[in-house]
């Protein structure tokens, strides 16, 4: 293993243990505000406890987000640094933006909703919960304009003295036609998990709580038919959203690259009009396919936006970019690119089905689960639901960032370029091992806490007082 | 003024905010072993900076993209140069982190001791680490002309570097003990107070002793001048924990923390990273620079924003700014009845 590999992996491993905790803040801070909104203007006790059930939630899962986070803006540095000075002028200005105006804003608004309870005038506490959600909003927009710069590079020109691209035109790296599209899709993605996690955990309540009788079984079943629907049509509308916002995504992806898209599809020959085939068995990755299912023009609908539009394939772009490039292999790995592409439309539209089935169990005041096969199958979905956007997300960025592969940043520089030429393979072991370990016993625990507080179910209203100087805090570590 | 200067200071600036700021945080979490003696206690303590503490630890995700987007040189020289250093500050903001949200989310004793092993050795290592990070940078460490670290993790331990860690380390615990007293109220104040003197001689000896190394070999009036200013607030803090006036105490540690930080950077200045193998090769501020439209972006930014957030984040302290005592404290971490 050279340091190079080692630092691909500890950099996919540790990104997407990132974005795992990512989607679940950005989707459940919106629908905590929602709650606490509809709290606020009826004054029904029903969203004053979903709020703080699902802000608990919130905040435990928050806590490694901000963690994992640090990490992904050092290792730029530590092993991308020669990657970091070829593109320090234009990738670090929205990095350290985001810093000033989305992280600075989510970690003060949060500490002072989380503290703020029994010391801020609703109002304003309700405020403080909405200024965090448009920080989230904010930082996912420029790291995902730095991304986007790696995928479609604008607004700059290469100095060849210094060897190093140099930002040209700033507005044009905000508004780079790749992030235009990918913020909508990415949070589209996220309202779906944080929507999945909200439904899946109501309908694992409404499902233990079907035979109860008395008059608190009855308050809580109500709370959470209400977060049910919430969280389904959450998945559904969002659902609807990534699919509109990914379909224009697939078609600037393959103007700016197309390889990226034909091995998407493994289409190896150029072709018109393309067939999109949703299975295949056999390998894509060259040699025939041997049981195929194709759904006809649907490749080329997917990527020009025509029925009969030309696809270009593998092939015929390996040569056009070996022209442009010089010679060199300037394919991704294929399997990866076509299976994780399919995965991450199958779950989110798998999460979509069963949001409905969900939604509609509970349609005209019915109870979901009335029969025990009902309930099998009903709890089985509360538990899937949530874990499949999740993958959906992940399997997007595998896609994203294995499909741009062999470059770091398109057509400029190659990932092998990019690595930190002085730090050697133990330093990148080191880290890696050590970061995996971590990151593997943080994910136990952190998953053992949650399922504690799901378990816990919805905490009393306790309307909260203004603070007398003298009472216990409303909210303590 | 050059840009490059401007966003020097900016970078400066933001190290003494995140030092200042997370320092007091490192404090309590060190204290957290020393000061406490039952679980209600080192909840007390953890509460004083709950609200603040992750605000505060954006400084220094700020001071990083400031680094990456107007010095992009001595971004990558710098954390590729001190890896294995980063990498352990890295698992200790983690585990540390972790351990202020969960420690109080399960009753158990013997998961509270853990976060709190975590908690403590999470603060001890970072506040250890940027001292000698930063003594390093000051001092110089084996750059070739590539502008690549060549040295190996032994450079970084040299006697200058050590004795700048253990500077930060007791000057935080006693920023911490400080803080402590200010915001809280009955015994733990009155034991922080007693904490933060005795450990405030140690740690005016060590910082006199680093100051003066580094004014010595710097040898300017004006790295003279800033050490002298630390070192006189210092013990005017430590003066004033005596005489029981906290918030000068407070002011006091403040402020000799910001002007180490200051002198420090001055005394680097208009290098960045200077290389002990040869003055061609030091990384400085115009050959580790960004483009002067880079850096003129970045200014607008910063001049609109920087005010914002200093202010939001002081109107944040001003919320909080009722001293705890353990009466505060719920019984139980996060009861049923209260938890939101
Ligand atoms: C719940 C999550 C989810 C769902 C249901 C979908 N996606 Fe997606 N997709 C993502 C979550 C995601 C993502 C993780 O958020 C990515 C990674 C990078 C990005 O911009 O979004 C992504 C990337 C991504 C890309 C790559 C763009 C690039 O390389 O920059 C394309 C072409 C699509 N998506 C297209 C689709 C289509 C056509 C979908 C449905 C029909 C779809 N996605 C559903
Ligand atoms: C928007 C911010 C992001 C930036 C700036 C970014 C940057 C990078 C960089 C520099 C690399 C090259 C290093 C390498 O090859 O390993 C890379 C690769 C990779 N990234 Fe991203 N990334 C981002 C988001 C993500 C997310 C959210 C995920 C996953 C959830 C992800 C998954 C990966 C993976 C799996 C690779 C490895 C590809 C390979 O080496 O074949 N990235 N990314
Ligand atoms: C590789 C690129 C990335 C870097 C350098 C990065 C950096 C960071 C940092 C430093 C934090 C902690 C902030 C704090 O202390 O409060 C953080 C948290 C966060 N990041 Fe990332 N991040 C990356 C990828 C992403 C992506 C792709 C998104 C969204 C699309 C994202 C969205 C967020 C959000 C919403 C938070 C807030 C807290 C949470 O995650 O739970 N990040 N990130």
């Amino acid at each position: 293993m050279e340091a190079l590999d080692l630092a691909r992996w500890q950099f996919g491993a540790t990104t997407v243990y990132h974005y795992f905790f990512v989607p679940v803040t950005i989707g459940l801070v919106f629908l905590v505000a929602i709650l606490q909104t509809a709290w606020h203007r009826t004054g029904d006790e029903r969203y004053l406890r979903l709020t703080r059930f699902f802000g608990k939630l919130f905040l435990i899962n928050f806590a490694l987000g901000i963690a994992t986070g640090i990490v992904q803006e050092f290792q730029f540095g530590m092993n991308w640094s020669d990657y970091s000075r070829f593109v320090g002028d234009i990738f670090g200005a929205p990095l350290a933006i985001e810093g000033l105006l989305a992280f600075f804003l989510e970690s003060t608004f949060l500490g002072l909703w989380i503290f703020g309870w029994d010391r801020l005038r609703p109002a304003l506490h309700l405020a403080c919960i909405w200024i965090a959600a448009v920080g989230t909003a904010l930082s996912a927009y420029f790291i995902l304009a730095a991304n986007s710069f790696m995928q479609n590079p604008v607004g700059y020109t290469f100095d060849a003295e210094r060897g190093r691209a140099e930002l040209t035109d700033f507005m044009a790296v905000l508004t780079n036609k790749v992030v235009l599209v990918t913020f909508p899709h990415t949070m589209f993605g996220c309202f779906m998990v944080g929507g999945a996690l909200v439904a899946g955990v109501s309908m694992w309540h409404l499902l233990r709580l079907r035979d109860s009788t008395d008059d608190d079984a009855r308050l809580d079943r109500s709370a959470f038919t209400t977060a049910l629907r919430l969280g389904a049509v959450t998945v559904m509308l969002s659902g609807l959203g990534t699919i509109v916002t990914g379909d224009m995504q697939a078609k600037v992806m393959t103007e700016v690259q197309p390889m990226k898209m034909a091995a998407a599809e493994a289409l190896y020959e150029t072709t018109a009009p393309a067939p999109f085939s949703p299975f295949t068995l056999g390998t894509p990755d060259g040699s025939e396919p041997t049981f195929q299912v194709e759904v006809p023009h649907l490749l080329s609908f997917m990527a020009t936006g025509s029925w009969d539009g030309e696809v270009e394939g593998i092939n015929d772009l390996q040569e056009e970019y070996q022209q442009t490039y010089g010679p060199g292999d300037y394919r991704p790995n294929i399997p990866v690119t076509y299976w994780t592409f399919r995965w991450m439309i199958g779950a989110g539209a798998a999460a979509m089905g069963v949001a409905l089935i969900m939604l509609w169990s509970t349609r005209r005041s019915r109870r979901p689960g009335a029969t025990p096969r009902g309930a099998r199958w009903l709890g089985a979905g509360a538990i899937a639901l949530p874990l499949l956007p999740l993958a959906a997300n992940s399997f997007g960025w595998i896609f994203t960032e294995m499909g741009r592969q062999p470059w770091v940043v398109f057509g400029l520089m190659p990932t092998s370029a990019g690595v930190s030429p002085g730090t050697t393979v133990a330093e990148v072991a080191t880290s890696l091992v050590g970061f995996t370990l971590l990151y593997g016993v943080l994910a136990v625990v952190e998953v053992k806490l949650l399922l504690t507080y799901i378990r816990k179910g919805l905490p009393p209203a306790d309307p909260p007082v203004l603070h007398d100087g003298e009472s216990p805090l409303a909210f303590a570590y | 003024m050059e840009l490059t200067t401007v966003w020097f200071l900016l970078i400066a600036g933001l190290w003494v905010g995140y030092l200042v700021l997370e320092g007091f945080d490192f404090g309590v979490g060190m204290l957290m072993g020393v000061l406490a003696r039952d679980d209600k206690e080192r909840r007390l303590l953890l509460n004083t900076i709950g609200p603040v503490w992750d605000g505060n630890e954006v400084w220094l995700v700020v001071a990083g993209g400031a680094t990456f987007a107007a010095f992009p040189e001595w971004y990558a020289t710098l954390f590729s140069g001190f890896y294995l250093p980063l990498f352990l500050i890295l698992v200790a903001l983690i585990v540390r982190a972790v351990g202020i949200e969960f420690r109080g989310k399960r009753p158990e004793p013997e998961w509270r001791r853990r976060w709190d092993v975590g908690i403590i050795a999470g603060s001890v290592v970072p506040a250890f680490l940027w001292g000698v990070a930063l003594a390093n940078i000051v001092r110089g460490v084996p750059i070739d002309a590539d502008k690549e670290f060549v040295g190996s993790l032994l450079d970084l331990l040299g006697p200058y570097a050590v004795l700048g860690g253990l500077t930060t380390t007791s000057v935080f615990l006693v920023h911490g003990a400080v803080f402590v007293s200010l915001k809280t109220e009955g015994d733990v104040r009155v034991r922080a107070r007693a904490l933060a003197m005795r450990a405030g001689v140690v740690a005016a000896a060590l910082a006199v002793a680093f100051i003066t190394w580094t004014a010595a070999d710097a040898g300017e009036a004006a790295v003279w001048g800033l050490g002298a200013l630390a070192a006189a607030a210092f013990l005017a803090g430590l003066g004033a924990t005596w005489r029981g006036r906290e918030g000068w105490a407070f002011v006091g540690t403040a402020v000799a923390i910001a002007a180490v930080t200051a002198m420090l950077f001055w005394s680097l200045f208009p290098a960045v990273m200077p290389s002990s193998l040869d003055p061609a090769w030091d990384l400085t501020t115009t050959n580790a620079a960004s483009t002067p439209y880079t850096l003129k972006i970045m200014t607008w930014v910063a001049v609109f924003f920087t005010p914002l957030v200093v202010g939001y984040q002081a109107w944040s302290y001003w919320v909080f700014r009722r001293r705890l005592g353990v009466h505060h404290i719920p019984d139980s971490p996060a009861p049923a009845t209260t938890g939101h």
